[in-house]
């Protein structure tokens, strides 16, 4: 039981502060989770911080490797225009 | 964070000192008791006139957010309280004053220091509060201000005016929840993730609770708010009426930036930004008795320099690092520095007074005229006050207003960042062709020096170019530029549609 980030993740540090396990790491090129420490905040918060603040899809995943902000969840951009963009802009 | 000033005072609309030129950004708010004028005399982000003359800076050691808007991708910047850009390196705190230090002690014309994110500064406090308690124990002569989203206000007002800090600004886009929530998709809050309506409704009653805290403690507030078209561009009146009823000293309305290679939702979504007359029209519907500010840059999270340029790369932490400063001496510098900047403005002001009396007179003396047409003209100018920047290196030109009774600063455009939102801001334009449609709507440009190829250009776009007044100071040369263009029967009323490029 423990929760994953990887890599898209800004460092923007929200999430650090916020884990009541210290598991949260300041690494680079992104910041990391400690496996051994992380409680996935069972017993002190009813929902996952670092999951509930992270301004950024995709990049907190739980034990199964499912994204626990999926995309379109945080920015409300539905994933099919981030892809039309994306396509765009890589064809320039 | 952009961040800075001032119309007219109460019952002078047009009138005072916004428009007689004294230069004097404290006078304009006249209807402010001396204490607060006294504070932000020398503040660049505050005083439309201070910012000729002061530098500022932000250091940026607030990553980390509390709410998301939907004008911002936290994998770039904060488009609200800082440009749009990557901010270069985030800084620990002591990182952070060491460059404070290193600045203020590199130019002296240095007031002012704020923590403007990239994210919000108060979603950081230990950050943030570290920093301001070295600063006011290392700089006491160098002003604090943070800006902030307000969601963490309320909890923070005593440790802020701990450190005593004079200005705070919050960011206000709305105060009407089921509009909050076509800009806020969420906030943290609670140790939980709140979405929708409900989340704008505790966003917005954090920030009427923390500026109504910080007034009540005597600290200075000014309210940002960013123009959304067909999002908040009425209510944003209201957002004025409120703010103001409750003690906030100036609003600084700042146009949307919403290019889709930011990634910020609005970008992506095509919601466009607005052009520079839907902007000044509710500047000027905001004004009524409240100041507004009209000259914000909406500045980098980690700018330094005078408004409007940004000396950035010559303090990165590398080229500081082997610095040793003399506090003493660089703070006995900067009193020196400011006391001849103060002086030069003392002077410029009496100067401006006789201009100013000059025009009115030459109104009086044709009384049977129509009242000559006002007139927009744009300046090159790196600061001072004076007229002293050739027009190809402009990155922004000041726009004023001269009309028969005064000259009024209306506002600043930049060339490489605002789109004016029509079909023609395309890639392919070149710089010129672009600074041109920028400078839409103004019919003189003073600059220090300006090229054979631009000059002909700007003529053919009606706008005339116009080198004569290089390093005079700006409102006197705008003065007698506009009762020459009287005298030459250029300020019919009818002559304005053939003048102006087509809008
Ligand atoms: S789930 Fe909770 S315990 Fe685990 S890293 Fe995130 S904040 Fe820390
Ligand atoms: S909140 Fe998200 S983006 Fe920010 S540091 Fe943590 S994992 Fe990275
Ligand atoms: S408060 Fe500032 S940093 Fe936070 S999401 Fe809004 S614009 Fe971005």
């Amino acid at each position: 039981m423990a929760y994953k980030i990887i890599e898209g993740c800004v460092n923007c540090w929200a999430c650090l502060p916020l884990c009541p396990s210290e598991a949260i790491r300041d690494a680079l090129p992104h910041f990391t989770i400690d496996a051994r420490a992380c409680t996935e905040c069972e017993g002190d918060f009813a929902d996952p911080q670092c999951a509930s603040i992270c301004p950024i899809e995709g990049v907190i995943l739980d034990s199964l490797g499912v994204p626990l902000n999926p995309p379109g969840s945080l920015t409300g951009i539905p994933p099919d225009r981030w892809a039309e963009i994306r396509t765009q802009i890589q064809a320039r | 964070m952009e961040l800075k000033v001032i119309a007219e005072a109460a019952g002078a609309p047009g009138g005072g000192c916004a428009s007689s030129g004294c230069g004097a950004g404290g006078d304009k708010l006249a209807h402010l008791p001396e204490a607060i004028r006294a504070k932000i005399n020398n503040h660049p982000c505050f005083s439309e006139d201070a910012h000729h003359h002061y530098a500022r800076m932000h250091v940026a050691v607030a990553p980390a957010c509390n709410i998301q808007c939907h004008y911002c991708n936290r994998k770039y910047d904060c488009s609200n309280e800082s440009r749009p850009g990557v901010v270069s390196e985030v800084l620990t705190p002591d990182q952070a004053v060491k460059k404070v230090i290193a600045v203020a002690a590199a130019i002296p014309q240095m007031t002012v220091l704020g923590i403007a994110g990239p994210g919000d500064p108060l979603a950081n406090p230990q950050r943030t509060l570290e920093t301001f308690r070295q600063l006011s124990e290392k700089a006491p002569d160098i002003k604090l201000c943070v800006s902030t989203n307000g969601l963490a206000l309320p909890e923070l007002v005593d440790e802020i005016c701990k450190h005593n800090i004079e200005h705070v600004t919050i960011t206000i886009n709305c105060v009407d929840p089921d509009v909050g929530a076509k800009i806020y998709p969420w906030i943290f809050w609670n140790n939980r993730r709140v979405t929708g309506r409900k989340a704008a409704e505790i966003l917005i009653a954090q920030q009427q609770k923390g500026l109504e805290m910080l007034v009540a403690r005597g600290v200075l507030v000014k309210v940002n708010s960013v123009l959304i078209p067909g999002v908040n561009a009425e209510h944003l009146k209201e957002v004025s009426r409120v703010v103001k009823a409750k003690g906030a000293f100036l609003h600084n309305v700042m146009p949307l930036i919403a290019e889709p290679e930011h990634g910020t939702f609005f970008g992506l979504m095509g919601q466009r930004g607005p052009t520079n007359d839907e902007l000044s029209a509710l500047q000027d519907a905001c004004a009524g008795d409240m100041a507004m500010m009209r000259h914000c840059r909406q500045c980098r999270a980690d700018a330094v320099g005078m408004l409007g340029e940004d000396r950035g790369d010559e303090f990165t932490l590398d080229k500081i690092a082997e610095q040793e400063v003399d506090y003493a001496a660089a703070m006995a510098r900067r009193a020196e520095v400011h006391a001849a900047i103060e002086a030069s403005r003392t002077a410029q002001r009496r100067q401006s007074s006789e201009t100013f009396v000059s025009i009115a007179s030459l109104t009086r003396r044709r009384p049977a005229r129509p009242e000559p047409r006002p007139v927009l003209m744009a300046v090159a100018s790196t600061g001072g006050g004076v007229i002293n920047q050739h027009f190809g290196h402009a990155r922004e030109f000041l726009v004023y207003e001269a009309s028969a009774n005064d000259v009024r600063f209306v506002g600043h455009r930049k060339v490489d960042l605002y789109c004016s939102g029509d079909e023609t801001c395309g890639d392919g334009e070149s710089v010129l062709a672009k600074t041109i449609r920028v400078l839409d709507g103004c019919e003189v440009v003073l600059c220090s020096r300006i090229g054979y190829e631009p000059w002909g250009q700007l003529e053919a776009a009606g706008i005339a170019p116009n080198g004569e007044h290089a390093m005079e100071p700006i409102e006197d040369a705008i003065a007698v530029v506009y009762r020459e263009m009287g005298e030459a029967g250029l300020l019919e009323p009818a002559a304005g549609a053939t003048q102006r490029m087509s809008a």
